[in-house]
C-alpha cells in the first residue's frame, strides 16, 4: 500500500497576523508556520494502517509552497514515521484550489499512490476541496470528512460525518482519496529517534509551475473594523417586545 | 519552526530545525500530558509515575547518549530545550528526568561495566526503570567530602553502611546510585538494587517545595553488594561531581523554562488586566517588572546556548556551569516573584503556575550545589584562591 499524505504549513494560531503591502497578502516573515491541524489526524490515519497492514506499506508527505516556511513541515512528517517527503517548491502565493490540485496531481501521477489521504481542510484559508479535486485529476475514488477507515478486501470503508449527528458508511475501491476530520485519532509526538533519523530520509525537491492561470484570486485583504453601536428600543412596553422579537427573528436570526 | 518562549533577541537563528523539533515534542508532551494534572499531584505531594515509559518512548532520559544506550544522540542545546520544556510544566518533573539522564545513567554509561550498561541503561532510558542518585547525606551538603557513609571489603563483596538524605526517587527507584568511602578513605560509587537486604528507605514529608516530585532518605545497614555492583571506572569525589556537572547543566536551562512561564503568564495577565481604566500593561511599574524579566531571560538563554555550545565541543568547565546554573536559578526566581507582583491577589492562586514556580524554585536555588557554593566556585577560578577547601 502506498499512501501519500498532504500536509499544509499554516500560520500558527499564537502568531500575530499582519497584512503585507501588497494587500493580497499576509506578510510571511513575522509568522511561524506549523502542520494543519487535521493533517496531523491524517498522517496519523495513514501511519497506523501502515503498521497495522505491516506489509512493507509505504506513506509519503507531500506538500507545496515556499522553501522556508513549508519545508520544515515535511520534517515534522518524516520525524512522527511518513517514510520519505515530497516538496513540490513554489514560491507564488496562490490560493486557488483547482490549479493548486492540478499541479499536484501533475506530479504525483507517476507515483500512481493506492490512498491519498488529506486533512479536511485547512485551518487557514478552509475551502477544503484540494484533496476532492486530486482524486477526481487523477481518477481515484473520493470521500471527504472521514471519521474512521477500515481497509478490507482491496477495498477502503470510510466512515463519514454527516450532519446533525448522521453517519455514513462508503465503501471506495483503490485508488482513493479521502479527507480526513480532526479528532479521528491521537496523532503521536516526534520521538528524539524519528527527529534525528528524520534527516537521512529521502526529501525529494520538484520544481512546481502552476500550468495555467489560477481561476481564483485575492483582491484585497483587510481587517474588519470593530463597531460598536448600541441601539435602544424605547416605547411601550407591547412596541417594544414587538421590535425586540423583530430583531431576535429577522436580523439576529435567533429564533424562528 | 519557531523557539517556543519570548525571542527578545531572535535566539531562534542560534537553533537548528532538530532542536526546535525536539523542543515542540517536549512542549507538547508538557502540555497535553503533565499540566493538566501537575496542581493534583503538586498537592499530595507525590509524582505521576505512569509518564515515565511515555517519557522513555519519546527518548527524554538520557538523550544524549549513544543509541546502543539507549540515548538518541541529540545536541546538549535540544537536550537543554527539554529541560526548558519539563520545567516549564514543573521543577518536579525537571528534577526527575536530569536524575534520571544525568545522576543515573551518565554514571552507569561513563564509570560503569558492560554488564552494569547492558542491564540498566535500556530500562532506565525506556522509563521501565526508575533511578536515584545517593551523594548528600543530612549533615554534608555542600561538603560531600565529609560523607560518613563507608563500604568495607569483604571477600568478593562489599558491606555498606550509611544513610543519605534528599534523594529524589529514592524510594520508588529500581537502582540506586550510592557513593560511600572505602576504608582507605576513597569515595567509590555502587549500584544497589531495590529490595536489597538491609537497603530501605522513607520518604521525607513536609516539604514545602517541590511537591510533584518524590524526595527520599536511604538507608543501608550491612548492605552486602558484590563487587560487581561497584563503578569501577571512578573513584573519589569527582565521580560524584561529574554527575552533578552534568545534573546542573539541566538546571541552567530547566530554570529558563520556569522563568519563561512566569514572565508569559504575567503578560498576558497585564494586558488584559484592567485598572483605572486601561490594562495595567500600561503603566510604568508594571513595564518595568516585564522589561526586568524579559532582559533577565534573554541573558539567561544566550548563556545556556553558550553553555550548549561548549559542552558539544568538549571546552566546558564546570565553573560555566556553575555560572549558569547561579545565574539562571537566581534570574527565575526574580521572575518568579515580579510575575506574581504583577498578577496580584490571583498571583497566589493554583489557577496559575507561578507560585507554584516560585516555591520550586527555592529548592531549585539550593540543590545541586546552592547559590553560595556556586559562587565560591567562580570566586576560585577568577582568583585562583579557594574560599571553601
Amino acid at each position: 500500500m502506498k499512501i501519500a499524505v498532504l500536509t499544509k504549513a499554516i500560520p500558527s494560531y499564537e502568531s500575530s497576523i499582519r497584512i503585507d503591502s501588497s494587500s493580497t497578502w499576509i506578510d510571511e516573515s513575522v509568522v511561524n508556520f506549523v502542520v494543519n491541524e487535521s493533517d496531523s489526524y491524517a498522517l496519523e490515519e495513514a501511519l497506523q494502517i501502515k503498521e497495522k497492514l505491516d506489509n512493507g506499506s509505504e506513506v509519503v508527505v507531500v506538500t507545496m509552497g515556499s522553501q522556508d516556511n513549508t519545508s520544515k513541515v515535511l520534517k515534522d512528517g518524516l520525524a512522527k514515521g511518513a517514510d520519505r517527503a515530497i516538496f513540490i517548491q513554489n514560491e507564488d502565493s496562490n490560493t486557488d484550489p483547482l490549479s493548486i490540485a492540478k499541479l499536484f496531481s501533475q506530479n504525483l501521477k507517476d507515483e500512481n499512490f493506492d490512498l491519498v489521504f488529506s486533512g479536511l481542510q485547512s485551518d487557514d484559508l478552509g475551502s477544503g476541496q484540494t484533496g476532492v479535486l486530486i482524486g477526481e485529476l487523477l481518477g481515484m475514488s473520493t470521500a471527504t470528512l472521514g471519521i474512521e477507515t477500515d481497509i478490507q478486501d482491496g477495498k477502503i470503508k470510510i466512515k463519514r460525518e454527516l450532519e446533525s449527528g448522521w453517519f455514513q458508511w462508503v465503501t471506495l475501491p483503490f485508488p482513493a482519496s479521502v479527507s480526513i476530520q480532526s479528532g479521528i485519532n491521537e496523532p503521536r509526538y516526534p520521538s528524539l529517534k524519528g527527529i534525528m533519523g528524520a534527516k537521512r530520509k529521502e526529501s525529494k525537491v520538484i520544481d512546481g509551475q502552476l500550468s495555467d492561470d489560477p481561476k481564483q484570486n485575492f483582491i484585497n485583504l483587510f481587517v474588519p473594523k470593530t463597531e460598536k453601536a448600541t441601539e435602544k428600543i424605547e416605547g411601550d412596553v407591547d412596541g417594544i417586545v414587538a421590535k425586540l422579537m423583530d430583531i431576535l427573528k429577522n436580523k439576529l436570526r435567533v429564533i424562528s | 519552526m519557531k523557539y517556543i518562549g519570548p525571542d527578545f533577541c531572535n535566539i531562534t537563528s542560534l537553533l537548528t530545525d532538530e532542536e526546535l523539533l525536539i523542543q515542540k515534542t517536549a512542549n507538547q508532551f508538557v502540555q497535553q500530558e503533565f499540566n493538566p494534572i501537575v496542581n493534583e499531584y503538586y498537592e499530595k505531594g507525590s509524582f505521576p509515575l505512569e509518564l515515565l515509559p511515555k517519557m522513555g518512548e519519546l527518548g527524554f532520559f538520557g538523550a544524549t547518549l549513544p543509541k546502543e544506550f539507549g540515548g538518541s544522540e541529540i545536541s546538549s542545546t535540544a537536550y537543554g530545550l527539554i529541560m526548558h520544556e519539563l520545567e516549564k510544566g514543573d521543577s518536579g518533573l525537571r528534577s526527575l528526568c536530569s536524575v534520571q539522564g544525568g545522576l543515573v545513567m551518565y554514571p552507569i554509561y561513563k564509570y560503569g561495566t558492560d554488564e552494569q550498561k547492558k542491564k540498566w541503561l535500556p530500562q532506565l532510558s525506556a522509563g521501565t526503570a526508575i533511578g536515584c542518585f545517593g551523594l548528600t547525606e543530612s549533615n554534608h551538603g555542600s561538603d560531600p567530602s565529609g560523607m560518613l557513609t563507608r563500604a568495607k571489603r569483604d571477600g568478593d563483596d562489599w558491606i555498606i553502611n550509611g544513610s543519605k538524605m534528599w534523594i529524589t526517587n529514592g524510594s520508588v527507584a529500581d537502582v540506586a546510585v550510592v557513593w560511600a568511602r572505602d576504608e582507605e578513605g576513597i569515595v567509590r560509587g555502587f549500584l544497589i538494587e531495590k529490595g536489597t537486604k538491609g537497603f530501605t528507605s522513607s520518604d521525607i514529608h513536609g516539604k514545602m517545595s517541590l511537591r510533584a516530585s518524590i524526595t527520599s532518605e536511604l538507608f543501608m545497614k550491612d548492605v552486602r553488594v558484590p563487587d560487581s555492583s561497584r563503578l569501577p571506572g571512578i573513584k573519589g569525589l569527582k565521580g560524584p561531581l561529574s554527575c552533578l556537572t552534568q545534573a546542573r547543566y539541566s538546571i541552567a536551562w530547566g530554570a529558563i523554562g520556569a522563568a519563561v512561564d512566569c514572565y508569559e503568564v504575567a503578560l498576558n495577565y497585564s494586558k488584559e488586566r484592567k485598572q483605572f481604566s486601561k490594562p495595567i500593561a500600561a503603566f510604568q511599574l508594571t513595564q518595568q517588572k516585564l522589561a526586568h524579566m524579559i532582559q533577565e531571560i534573554t541573558k539567561a538563554q544566550l548563556l545556556a546556548i553558550q553553555l550548549g555550545n561548549l559542552k558539544d565541543n568538549n571546552q566546558l568547565d564546570f565553573s560555566h556551569i556553575s555560572l549558569g546554573k547561579k545565574n539562571n536559578v537566581a534570574i527565575a526566581r526574580d521572575c518568579a516573584k515580579l510575575a506574581r507582583e504583577i498578577l496580584g491577589a490571583n498571583g497566589i492562586m493554583d489557577d496559575y503556575s507561578i507560585m507554584r514556580h516560585m516555591m520550586n524554585l527555592e529548592t531549585v536555588y539550593t540543590y545541586e550545589g546552592t547559590n553560595e557554593i556556586h559562587t565560591l566556585i567562580i570566586g576560585q577560578k577568577i582568583t585562583g584562591e579557594s574560599a571553601f577547601e
